[in-house]
């Protein structure tokens, strides 16, 4: 809330400055003709415009850009430092201050704020038209080299690379087990989210309470799951495409019906802000280190227990060979209702996480990575735990670095390539077996 | 009241709505990969992505007459198809729905991105490639047909181009299945390992069925753009999973099913979603928005599509036997 009174007393600074600059310059030209700003798509309702100005001193001639919902358009400052875009629709456009049509030594920034950026999004939501002053100040621009973007991101990529993976684990066990695809596994990550909402918020419980209320729900979703559905199916001997057909009628009826209950919107998880700390070249806030935190200490529990335990022996011994494993004695039908529960708590986790990411939660939150989640399972190699983590590491690090080099809204496009790459050197994935491949 | 007649009419609208052929085209291509090849192909949409955007790009962009964007809607097509069979015919079912359904989000996305505004309007998509198509229209101006079958020339030319493409690839792919090619495609659904011990080379039958069936889904995606505008948001996953639910719905190795199911499918949407949408606005339904009350369909035709597969898996026509693939 500083930030905010800090810029506005900084925005009423510059304004009486535009002021009186006006009044100046008013006085100079005599009144007579008001020099017209150079304006572009003056045809539209809607408008962002703004001054130029460095000390009361307009500058002419500065490159403005506009670009957001499917438009874009360009002007130059006129000799007041005017500058004004009209654009066809309501909502946020990204507007852009070439540095480079500045005068050498100035560039944008502001003393209160070191973050500014020459790029800002503004929202035209409630009025037709918006204003945004840059700052402007002596200085060089510092860029960011290209190893510590690098390693920001590699960093960003692998928080979000173990996100995945709690998902990634839970639907690569439950494929194991019982050979589903299981396509509403986005649909058990978004309940988690939506859980941890309705108990956080809507109920107001604290949020460590609500949290783990949301993992226990989660768990309890995957067990009905099981126990309503697909044990039932595997009784009747459904084979695995029809089961497959299935799974993705639940996952449209159940992401309708989260639509139906919770709305269109996004909604945000309490405790959702942290400053940024810096480590060298990597800003992390205290929320994604103890999101990393959380996602490795769990993905070695689920390592223990597949490695260590009775059960998860048994787990393993059954996605190898479920006949064998019940001949020897293994009781299949728990094992499969345990993978269930845990991939359940586990999605129901790695959709908290997600709402933390995002930020935000909605109803179709768990259906955006859905082909992230299969993809990194894919390319670890489908049925095998540890490959879907390899998986997820090599999809989050990739998706996130790649923004590098290409534009943001594809970063999905290029996990999804390197899925298909791969699958055509290596088709049975990173740690499957060949013999999976048929 | 709620007013069932006006529900019945717009339910009837559906029965030869354009919509309608074009989503009982891509089912029918889909019929060929699922249905009598045993392909699990999840990249329909993608197909139909590609008719839609090869039309309208070659005629708004580089300005080609009609029957040249179509050619380039089909090519590309043929091309989209031998990149997703050449890696993945060879592997296992499972492989080829997880690469589908990959590159066919891959294709909405850089269809969606900001940095191809110029060629494919990004999230707007793009509109006014209809001239061409319309100037083909030989049927006079005028008013045609009767009560909610009432249209204008060009809406009567849309159906017919449509329906008689319904009729005319209906027809072809009943004869195909009927040839030795459609038998030695089926053979490769009911076992792959004996076709190829009869020395038919198993890859290429798989691929050319892979192309056929997406050159429908191609074609049923020039039919769907022709009434509305192209816009990237349509061909999400979810347009994929209703053309499952329409062939499962009519039975999935079957000509006649795709077609009838697509007409049942969007004449019971119609009607159910007009139903609760009336009776919500009456108040029968206390505690729902209309925002609910839209949302509904989607729910509905998830059910069905669960309820489908679980208790008819072979949909109106389909005979049970020839389903003993889907294991």
């Amino acid at each position: 809330m500083e930030v905010t009174g800090l810029v506005s007393t900084r925005v009423q600074r510059l304004l009486v400055i535009v002021f009186v600059g006006l009044l100046a310059s008013l006085a100079f030209v005599g009144g007579a003709t008001a020099a017209h700003a150079d304006e572009v798509g003056t045809e539209y309702d809607f408008s962002l415009q703004g001054f130029v100005r460095n000390d009361g001193e307009p500058i002419q001639d500065v490159l403005i850009s506009v670009s957001g919902n499917g438009y874009t358009a360009e002007v130059v400052t006129d000799a007041d430092g005017k500058w004004l875009i009209g654009v066809p629709d309501k909502g946020t456009y990204s507007i852009t201050l070439d540095e480079s049509t500045l005068p050498t030594g100035i560039i944008v920034t502001d003393a209160a704020n070191p973050d500014v950026s020459n790029t800002v999004e503004l929202t035209i939501d409630a009025t037709n038209s918006k204003t945004y002053n840059f700052f402007l100040g002596a200085g060089v621009r510092e860029t960011t080299s290209f190893l510590d973007q690098l390693i920001q991101r590699a960093v960003t990529g692998l928080g979000f690379g173990l996100m995945l993976a709690l998902a990634a684990i839970g639907l690569s066990l439950i494929f194991g087990t019982t050979g589903l695809s299981n396509f509403a596994h986005a649909e058990m990550v978004t309940f988690g989210a939506l859980a941890a909402l309705t108990l956080a918020v809507d109920l107001a419980l604290p949020l460590g309470i609500a949290l783990v209320g949301a993992l226990v729900l989660s768990g309890a979703f995957g067990w009905g799951l099981d126990a309503a559905l697909w044990k039932p199916l595997r009784r009747k001997g459904v084979g695995l495409i029809p089961m497959m057909i299935v799974s993705i009628g639940l996952s449209l009826a159940l992401r309708y019906l989260y639509q139906y209950f919770y709305g269109g919107s996004t909604r945000q998880l309490p405790g959702a802000d942290g400053l940024d700390l810096k480590f060298g070249p990597i800003s992390l806030s205290p929320l994604d280190m103890l999101s990393m935190a959380i996602s490795i200490v769990v993905l070695l529990g689920v390592a223990f227990f597949l490695l260590r335990t009775r059960i998860g022996k048994a787990t393993r011994a059954v996605s190898d060979n479920p006949s064998l494993a019940s001949a020897s004695g293994i009781d299949v039908d728990r094992v499969i209702r345990i993978v269930w529960v845990i991939g359940g708590a586990l999605a129901g986790l790695s959709g908290i996480l997600y709402a933390f990411y995002r930020p935000g939660v909605s109803w179709d939150m768990g259906f955006q990575i859905l082909l992230l989640i299969f993809a990194a399972v894919t390319l670890g190699g489908l049925g095998t735990a540890f490959g879907a983590l390899v998986g997820s590491l090599i999809v989050g690090l990739f998706i996130e670095v790649s923004t590098l080099w290409i534009p943001s809204d594809m970063k999905y496009v290029g996990a999804l390539v390197i899925l298909i790459l791969v699958l055509l050197v290596r088709p049975q994935g990173i740690l499957g077996r060949k013999e999976r491949i048929g | 009241m709620v007013d069932f007649w006006q529900i019945i009419q717009n339910a009837a609208i559906e029965i030869v709505s354009p919509t309608t052929a074009a989503y009982a085209l891509a089912a029918l291509g889909l019929a060929i990969h699922f249905g009598y090849t045993g392909l699990l192909n999840f990249g329909q949409a993608g197909f139909m992505a590609i008719g839609a955007y090869g039309y309208a790009i070659s005629t708004l962009t580089l300005g080609f007459p009609v029957w040249a964007s179509v050619l380039v809607g089909l090519g590309g097509s043929v091309v989209f198809a031998l990149l997703l069979g050449i890696p993945t015919l060879r592997l296992r079912a499972d492989y080829l729905a997880i690469v589908t359904i990959a590159a066919s989000e891959i294709l909405r996305l850089v269809f969606t991105t900001n940095s191809l505004d110029a060629v494919t309007g990004s999230a707007d998509g793009l509109s006014g490639y209809k001239n061409g198509f319309a100037d083909l229209n030989p049927i006079p101006t005028g008013t045609y047909g009767f009560g909610p079958f009432t249209m204008n020339e060009y809406d009567l030319w849309l159906r017919i181009v449509g329906w008689g493409l319904v009729i005319i690839l209906g027809l072809l792919a009943w004869q195909l299945m009927r040839s030795p090619w459609g038998r030695v495609i089926k053979g490769i659904r009911e076992d792959e390992d004996a076709v190829r011990a009869l020395g038919k080379n198993v890859y290429f039958y798989k691929m050319q069925s892979l192309i056929l069936g997406g050159l429908f889904g191609t074609l049923g995606g020039m039919i769907f753009v022709l009434p509305r505008a192209v816009v990237p948001a349509n061909y999400a996953t979810t347009l994929t999973f209703f053309i499952y639910t329409i062939l499962l719905l009519g039975g999935a190795a079957t000509i006649l099913g795709p077609i009838v199911g697509s007409i049942v499918f969007w004449v019971l949407l119609s009607a159910v979603s007009g139903f609760v949408a009336r009776a919500q606005a009456v108040g029968w339904f206390p505690g729902m928005s209309s925002v609910q009350a839209g949302q509904t369909r989607f729910i509905i035709v998830g059910v069905v599509l669960m309820l489908l597969v679980i208790f008819r898996p072979q949909g109106i026509f389909g005979n049970k036997k020839e389903l003993s693939f889907v294991k």
